[in-house]
C-alpha cells in the first residue's frame, strides 16, 4: 500500500505539473481577455515540434529557450492579426476563430512534419536514472520536468504580484478602460499576455513532447483536460490552476493504481453486477479514472461555479 | 418522306450502335476501382495515411506491369474518421459509384459494421454487388460466426496470432509470470480472454499475474499501469495495443526501468518504432506475417527492391503491410481467372486460391476466407539491416512459424450465392 501511495504521488505530481504548464497560460488568457482559446493545446503542440526541429540543429538546451519564444511570436501574430479583428464582434466569433485555428494548426503540422510521430528524444544527460524507489526508476528527465514547472510557477507568481507589468496586467483584467485612460496601451497588453500564455504552453510542449508522443494528434488529446483544469482552478487564477492540476494528476493516478471497487471494499451486499446501480457498485476504480476529470468539472460547475480560487463565475 | 424517315431510322440506329460500342470499349478500358475506407483525419490519420500510401504504391506497380487484364487499377480514398456509421455510408457511396471492391482494416468494430453493410447490399442489390477486402481487422468473429462470402481477410486473425505466439512462448523458459494489458474494446477483450485460456493449456510453468483493460486512445501517462505491472512481479507482458497506446506504454516502461519482455501484435507498426527507439532493444517482440529483415534473411532480392523503392518514394515511413502486396496480387489473379470484375465470380476465384507470396505459399481458406500464411516472431534489434521508421532500430526474426502451425479451425457456416 505504501508503495502504491508513493507511486501515485510521484507520478501524479509529475502529470499534474505538466497539466499546469499547459493550463497556466490558458487561465491567464481566459481570465484577462475572456477568450476561450480552443487553440491553446495547439500551441503546446507547436512547442514540441519547434523544439524538435530547432533541437536537430542546436541541441536540446538551446531549443528549450528558443522554441517557447518562437511559439510566443506566433501567438502574438495570431492575436494581432486575427483575434483583435474578430474581438470587436464579441465572444462567439472569437470562439469560432480559435476553434478553426486549432484545426488549421493541426493540418499545417501534419503538412510540414508528416502524420507519423517524430523521433523527438531527451538529451543524453537527462536520460539517466535519478533515483530508484521500490525497484522502479525515476529518470532525471522527470525531475527536470518538475524543476521547470516549479520555476515557471515561481516566475509567474513574481511577475504578476511583484512587478509593474504584473500590476498593469491585473489592472487590465478588471478595468481595461481605466488602465487605458491612465495611458497604457491595453491592446498591446492583451497581445503580450496572449503571446506569453502561448509561450508557456509551448514550454509545456517542449518537455511534454518528449514525455509523451509528438504527433499531430497530441493537441486534441490534451485539449479537453486543460479546460477542465482552468474551470476547476478558477478563471484567471494561476495558483488555482496549480491546485487543480495537482488534484487531477494525483487523483487520477491514484484511481489507476489501486484495486478498488465499492463492492470489493464494502461487500457486494447482494447487489448483482447488472443494471445502472449494480454496474457502478462493481465498477473498478481503474475504469473510472478517465472520466474523473470531467466528473470533477461537472461537480464544480454545479457546486462552486467560480472554481477553487476564482473570483468570477464561470 | 418515307425516304427521309428511313434515313432517320438508319442514322438513329447508327448513333445507338456507336454509343453501345463506345460504352463497351469504355467499360473495357476504364480503371478497376478499389475504395479505400480508412481514417484520413483525426487521431488515427497517420495510420490511415500510411495504408493509403501502401495501396497507391502497389497499384502503381501493378499498372506499370500492365494492370489487370489491360485495365488500370485506381485507389479511391474515402475518409471514415474511424467511425463505423460513416464507413457504412461510404460503402454505400462506393456502391453508388459502381466501385466493385472496398478495402479497410483499422478497427474491428468498423470492420463488423462494413461486413453487415456489404452483405445487406449484396442480398438486395444483385446487379451491383461489392467485395470487402480486409487487410488488418483481426477480430476472429469476422471469419467465424459473422463470416461472409464477400469478406476476405488477408491478415492473420487474432486467435491465429495468439496460438502461434503462445506456442513460441511455451518454449521459452524465462516466461513465468504473464501480465495482460489491452485496449478496452472487442480486440483487446478477446486477447485478454483467449490468452488466459492458452496460458492455462500450453504453459504449465507460467501463470497470469495481471489482466488490465484500459480505455482506447485516452491514456497519456502509463506510469500508474507500469507501477502495477512492477508490483505484480511480471516478467512478460502481452499486449495487442496499437498506435499511441503501444508507444506510450513502452516508453513509460522503459523510463521506469521495468525489466520485462513485451510480446505485441503491432510493435513494428507505423510510428511505434520511432516513438520507442532503442529502448525496445531485445525487449519488444512482435508477431507479423513479414518484416523488413525477412528479405535479407531469405534472400528475397526482388521484394527488397520493392521495399527500397517504397522507401525512396515515402522516406518518412516504411513498407510495412506485406498483406497489401498479397491482397493486390491475389485480387489481380482472381479477376484474371474470373475474366470479369463481377463480384460472385471474383469471390469464387479468390476462395481457396493459392498464391506464391515472397514469404512462401499462402492460401485463402475456402471455408471462412481467412488467409493462411507463414508468420514471424521478431524482436527489436539495433543491428538489423533495415531500421523501422528511421528509428535506428529494426527487427530480427527469432522464430519462423510455418503455415501449418499458423492456423486455427473455424466455425464458419458459409452461405454461398
Amino acid at each position: 500500500m505504501l508503495q502504491t501511495i508513493a507511486f501515485s504521488i510521484l507520478d501524479g505530481v509529475l502529470y499534474g505539473m505538466l497539466l499546469f504548464m499547459m493550463s497556466s497560460g490558458l487561465t491567464l488568457i481566459f481570465g484577462m481577455m475572456g477568450v476561450l482559446n480552443f487553440a491553446h493545446a495547439s500551441f503546446y503542440m507547436l512547442g514540441a515540434y519547434f523544439a524538435y526541429t530547432i533541437g536537430l540543429a542546436t541541441g536540446f538546451w538551446a531549443a528549450l529557450f528558443l522554441a517557447p519564444i518562437l511559439v510566443g511570436a506566433v501567438g502574438a501574430a495570431v492575436e494581432r492579426y486575427g483575434l483583435r479583428r474578430v474581438h470587436a464582434y464579441g465572444h462567439v466569433p472569437e470562439l469560432l476563430f480559435t476553434f478553426g485555428l486549432a484545426y488549421v494548426i493541426e493540418e499545417l503540422v501534419a503538412l510540414f512534419w508528416g502524420t507519423v510521430p517524430v523521433a523527438y528524444r531527451m538529451p543524453e544527460l537527462l536520460s539517466a536514472t535519478a533515483f530508484t524507489l521500490f525497484e522502479l526508476d525515476y529518470s532525471r528527465f522527470k525531475v527536470f520536468i518538475l524543476l521547470i514547472s516549479v520555476v515557471m510557477f515561481g516566475g509567474l507568481w513574481l511577475l504578476l504580484k511583484k512587478t509593474r507589468a504584473g500590476l498593469v496586467i491585473q489592472g487590465s483584467l478588471s478595468r481595461p478602460d481605466m488602465v487605458g485612460a491612465l495611458g497604457h496601451n491595453v491592446p498591446r497588453v492583451f497581445m503580450m499576455v496572449f503571446a506569453f500564455g502561448c509561450a508557456l504552453a509551448g514550454l509545456g510542449g517542449v518537455v511534454g513532447g518528449i514525455h509523451f508522443v509528438t504527433d499531430p494528434g497530441m493537441a486534441f488529446m490534451m485539449g479537453p483536460i486543460v479546460f477542465v483544469v482552468v474551470v476547476l482552478g478558477g478563471l484567471g487564477s494561476v495558483p488555482g490552476a496549480l491546485i487543480a492540476s495537482l488534484l487531477i494528476g494525483v487523483l487520477q493516478t491514484f484511481f489507476l493504481s489501486v484495486n478498488f471497487s465499492l463492492a470489493g471494499t464494502i461487500g457486494t451486499l447482494g447487489i448483482e453486477n447488472s443494471g445502472f446501480f449494480g454496474v457502478l457498485w462493481h465498477m473498478e476504480a481503474m475504469r473510472l479514472a478517465p472520466v474523473l476529470p470531467f466528473l470533477l468539472l461537472v461537480l464544480t460547475l454545479i457546486i462552486r461555479p467560480r472554481g477553487i480560487l476564482g473570483k468570477r463565475e464561470a | 418522306m418515307t425516304r427521309n424517315k428511313k434515313t432517320g431510322v438508319f442514322t438513329g440506329t447508327m448513333i445507338g450502335l456507336s454509343m453501345a460500342i463506345s460504352s463497351l470499349s469504355y467499360a473495357d478500358n476504364h480503371p478497376i476501382k478499389i475504395a479505400y475506407i480508412e481514417p484520413l483525419s483525426g487521431p488515427f490519420a497517420n495510420v490511415g495515411d500510411a495504408g493509403l500510401k501502401h495501396f497507391r504504391f502497389a497499384a502503381e506497380k501493378l499498372n506499370a506491369e500492365g494492370g489487370i487484364m489491360g485495365r488500370q487499377v485506381e485507389i479511391v480514398a474515402m475518409d471514415n474518421k474511424q467511425s463505423p456509421s460513416e464507413s457504412v455510408q461510404l460503402v454505400q457511396r462506393a456502391i453508388d459509384d459502381g466501385i466493385p471492391f472496398v478495402t479497410q482494416g483499422n478497427g474491428s468494430n468498423v470492420a463488423g459494421a462494413m461486413v453487415e453493410a456489404v452483405d445487406r447490399n449484396n442480398r438486395r442489390n444483385a446487379d451491383n454487388k461489392v467485395i470487402y477486402l480486409n487487410y488488418a481487422a483481426v477480430d476472429p468473429a469476422l471469419t467465424n460466426e459473422r463470416c461472409s462470402f464477400y469478406h476476405f481477410r488477408f491478415d492473420a486473425a487474432s486467435d491465429i496470432k495468439l496460438e502461434a505466439l503462445s506456442n513460441y512462448m511455451a518454449t521459452r523458459d524465462d516466461i513465468n509470470k504473464v501480465y495482460l494489458i489491452n485496449q478496452d474494446y472487442s480486440h483487446g477483450q478477446f486477447i485478454s480472454q483467449r490468452m488466459k485460456e492458452l496460458v492455462g493449456e500450453k504453459m504449465p510453468n507460467a501463470e497470469i499475474v495481471g489482466d488490465v483493460l484500459h480505455p482506447i486512445a485516452q491514456v497519456r501517462d502509463f506510469s500508474p499501469y507500469i507501477a502495477r505491472i512492477q508490483q505484480s512481479g511480471a516478467d512478460t507482458v502481452v499486449s495487442g495495443n496499437w498506435g499511441n497506446d503501444l508507444s506510450l506504454m513502452i516508453r513509460a516502461a522503459e523510463s521506469a526501468g521495468l525489466d520485462v519482455n513485451f510480446y505485441t501484435y503491432y510493435g513494428g507498426g507505423l510510428g511505434t518504432p520511432a516513438a520507442v527507439g532503442p529502448r525496445g532493444q531485445d525487449r519488444l517482440h512482435q508477431i507479423t506475417e513479414w518484416h523488413a529483415d525477412v528479405n535479407v534473411d531469405e534472400g528475397l532480392e526482388d521484394y527488397e527492391k520493392w521495399f527500397q523503392e517504397f522507401k525512396s518514394r515515402y522516406p518518412e515511413i516504411d513498407w510495412y503491410y506485406h498483406r497489401i502486396y498479397n491482397q493486390m496480387y491475389m485480387l489481380k489473379a482472381a479477376i484474371e481467372e474470373a475474366g470479369t470484375t463481377e463480384s460472385d465470380a471474383v469471390a469464387a476465384a479468390l476462395e481457396g486460391m493459392e498464391f506464391q507470396s515472397p514469404t512462401g505459399t499462402v492460401t485463402m481458406r475456402a471455408d471462412d476466407h481467412q488467409i493462411l500464411q507463414p508468420m514471424y516472431i521478431s524482436v527489436m534489434d539495433e543491428n538489423a539491416k533495415y531500421d523501422a521508421d528511421n528509428s535506428g532500430v529494426g527487427f530480427r526474426t527469432i522464430a519462423n512459424i510455418p503455415v501449418e502451425q499458423a492456423t486455427v479451425a473455424t466455425s464458419c457456416d458459409m452461405k454461398r450465392p
